[in-house]
């Protein structure tokens, strides 16, 4: 050792001293705008979606009074449903039409469209509206009902400001009179928005009517698809992990096996969904576009990252309380499931919901399985259709409603984002909260 | 406790299987992007009136729809293909080796490829001859194939305004580009006398000369989309001296980005389409397996609705989307 020996004070600043503290305020400016790069880019996304998507929440609707003419609706008069059920929503259409008419009369409008035009205003889903209110109770034939009837997605457009008279130049599905006939209406209350509940609880719709798509059914598909990979992923990855932990001997083969999980958490998730469809479909022919064959492709994708936190979380409890297990005398798998999971479990938790947050997110691999397409249409009734009757999922559906051609559907598309967010970040934050709550440190 | 458990699952897994080999109730449909909002259309109307719930569709393209439907016949399998090009020889015989033998064809109507731009770029008129000397890979320059010298549009036809070359173009998977350069660019690649210089140079070898009339520059002035046409209208955005290629009714729904050009001095529109005056376009078809008639509860009706004249006639909302109707319907119905 030898003795420190300078013959100024440590105080003052030398030119090395300079450098060093230079460095370090670099650094720390160089961290700072890191974090505000990342912020603002958060803020510009942020911002992006609500501005964009908020709009899906909010649709226009018409209130319509119209007369249900036995003549169209029931020609044998005899109120058999059979009979009744023969007259399609082709029939229905024309009733609409008298209905916009009436209106202008009734209100004196000037208008220089035809009546055609002027019923084109309204959803192209009025008439199954009205079939099936008319099919349920029978009884409303002959009289006069009032219908709140969705408007057109480019009339809807135009009353959120996203279609403008200047814009629509050319457009053949709207013109500047039915602008101008829109207007009236909403004038005089006929025509005004109100919060979407189709949007929330609906299914998807034809691209003739975005007005009507909703995420309800592909929401439905995501929750199944979830239940299956919670029931399944959660027992198969802890026990494996516990396995690998505290029970495996510690040779070579379960080294191998260790990596091999670590690596399959990296593979690509398109990959899974390949062999989900050679497997579940090709070989054990499940059906096609099932949310129990999404959830076990999800499944797959899961595991790898569950078993790693589990062992993780396994790993991070002290092994003085195995110890002390043991010593008291309890057998192995008495330490390990009443001493040393229920200490790991908070960890457990957390890694799934986090994996789960990651499934829900997931499109590729359902892209394989047929879960994509025009296929969220029928709401579910039972459990088992819930899992095996064709549905998509939430971020598949936002994928399909974003390259559709008309706009509308684009807005759906950032509506639907903000819902899917608000299902992630829940899931972070029950994660985050139990972390909070149980976590304890050594 | 333990023993509990067990059995339940084992119930639970069992009872499941079983309704897994249960039959399904739902038509399925996949293929091309390009039918898939008529038939998403026609779904839904007939979910709507028919006591059938509402078919499947699945995208993939032409191709692979073909080759879902070729798989073989059974409940997982798909029971219609939607197609943007008449089936090849290639894949019946495909399918006649998994037992699909039975096919029929319903040609449901009419599509129009057209050209647009930025809504506030230059108005072109175009014709084939401008494309193919605008995007041809090659093309003979003084008695040999040169790479094509064309920057700018008005090197390929003084009318146009100065205005760099950038086209996006459908890629290899997608019909529309089968057609792309079948009708456009062969075409083009014959007006200009092109085909013939190119025969008396390989000695008359027909075959590659049309391919070599077909072949798209990869300098980077022509870009393969191989996404939906909502990835051309997006490269546009970006590029606004770019030229895309657009279904008929894609673009009729975004008028307020697109200005579409003529072809031949024809502007696309359903009528034109009808008539047989704008040159580029297809016929739209679905296949149907006849072995699922009778045992997938609605092919038969779906197909029947889909060519009835309420959804497909000239006042149905097939047409009204953007689908020219096709005056031989009548006689698919049988």
């Amino acid at each position: 050792m030898t003795d420190l020996k300078t013959d100024k004070s440590l105080y003052a600043t030398t030119a090395h001293s300079k450098r060093r503290s230079a460095a370090e305020k670099r650094f720390h400016r160089l961290g700072l705008a890191a974090i505000l790069i990342g912020l603002c880019m958060l803020g510009i996304l942020m911002t992006t979606i609500v501005t964009k998507g908020s709009g899906a929440f909010q649709q226009s609707f018409a209130t319509l009074d119209i007369d249900l003419l036995e003549a169209k609706l029931d020609k044998t008069g005899n109120r058999d449903p059979e009979d009744l059920k023969k007259v399609t929503t082709f029939g229905y259409a024309p009733l609409i039409k008298a209905a916009v008419e009436q209106v202008v009369e009734t209100h004196r409008i000037e208008t220089g469209l035809k009546s055609k035009d002027m019923a084109a205003i309204i959803s192209k889903s009025a008439a199954a509206q009205m079939r099936y209110r008319v099919l349920d109770d029978p009884s409303l034939i002959g009289t006069t009902a009032e219908f709140k009837f969705l408007t057109n997605s480019w009339i809807d457009g135009y009353l959120k400001g996203r279609v403008t008279r200047e814009t629509i130049g050319n457009n053949k599905n709207v013109s500047v009179e039915q602008l101008d006939f829109v207007d009236r209406l909403v004038g005089l209350g006929i025509v005004e928005k109100s919060f979407n509940m189709q949007f929330i609880f609906g299914a998807d719709a034809s691209d003739q009517r975005p007005e009507d798509a909703g995420i309800g059914v592909a929401m439905v598909g995501s929750l199944a698809m979830m239940c299956v990979v919670l029931l399944l992923a959660l027992p198969i990855g802890v026990a494996a992990s516990v396995y690998l932990e505290e029970f495996a001997p510690k040779n070579r083969l379960t080294d191998i096996i260790a990596v091999n999980i670590a690596n399959l958490a990296a593979v690509p998730s398109i990959v899974f969904g390949i062999l989900g469809l050679a497997i579940f479909i090709n070989t054990l022919h499940f059906p096609q576009s099932a949310p129990l064959v999404g959830g076990l492709v999800l499944t797959l994708m899961t595991l790898p990252t569950i078993i790693i936190s589990t062992r993780a979380a396994l790993e991070a409890v002290p092994p003085s309380i195995r110890s002390a297990a043991l010593a008291l005398g309890a057998s192995k798998m008495q330490t390990t499931f009443h001493h040393v999971l229920p200490l790991a479990a908070p960890g457990i938790l957390t890694g799934t919901i986090l994996g789960l947050a990651q499934a829900l997110g997931e499109t590729a691999p359902l892209l394989l399985i047929g879960m994509i397409g025009y296929v969220a249409t029928n709401m579910p009734e039972t459990v088992t259709q819930g899992l095996l009757s064709p549905n998509s999922a939430m971020p598949a559906q936002i994928y399909e409603w974003a390259k559709r051609a008309d706009p509308a559907f684009y807005e759906r598309a950032w509506g639907g984002i903000i819902i899917l967010l608000i299902f992630l970040i829940t899931m972070n934050i029950i994660a985050v909260t139990l972390r909070r709550r149980f976590e304890r440190r050594w | 406790m333990y023993k509990f458990t067990t059995t339940t699952l084992i119930t639970a897994a069992l009872s499941l299987s079983a309704s897994v080999s249960s039959a399904r109730d739902q038509v399925q449909i996949a293929g091309s992007s390009t039918v898939l909002p008529y038939a998403s259309i026609v779904a839904e109307a007939f979910g709507e009136n028919f006591d059938f719930p509402t078919p499947v569709v699945e995208s993939g393209g032409s191709s692979g729809g073909m080759k879902r439907f070729c798989i073989g016949l059974g409940e997982n399998t798909i029971d219609i293909a939607n197609s943007s090009r008449k089936i090849k020889d290639k894949e019946i015989a495909a399918c006649a080796e998994a037992g699909v033998t039975d096919i029929i064809e319903v040609r449901i109507g009419y599509d129009g490829i057209v050209f647009a731009s930025d809504i506030n770029g230059q108005n072109f008129a175009f014709t084939p001859t401008d494309i193919y000397r605008a995007l041809a890979a090659e093309m003979p320059l003084d008695g040999s194939m040169k790479s094509n010298p064309n920057t700018n549009w008005n090197e390929v036809n003084s009318a146009f305004k100065s205005q760099e070359i950038q086209a996006y173009i459908p890629g290899t998977k997608h019909g529309t580009r089968e057609v792309f350069e079948d009708k456009v660019l062969l075409a083009g690649c014959e007006d200009t006398g092109a085909f013939d210089a190119i025969m008396s140079m390989n000695g008359g070898d027909n075959k590659a000369a049309e391919k070599a009339c077909m072949a798209v520059r990869n300098d980077g002035r022509s870009v393969d989309i191989d996404g939906d046409y909502t990835e051309t209208l997006a490269s546009i955005d970006t590029n606004k001296a770019g030229i895309g290629v657009f279904g008929l009714a894609f673009y009729e729904n975004n008028t307020d980005k697109l200005q579409v050009a003529t072809m031949s001095g024809v502007m696309p529109s359903t009528e034109s389409i009808a008539e047989g005056v704008y040159p580029v376009s297809r016929p739209l078809y679905f296949y149907i397996k006849k072995a699922h008639i009778g045992v997938v509860p609605g092919v038969k009706e779906y197909a029947e609705f889909f060519v009835s004249d309420e959804i497909a006639g000239p006042d149905g909302p097939l047409a009204d989307y953007g689908l020219v109707s096709d005056p031989l319907l009548a006689r698919s119905r049988n």
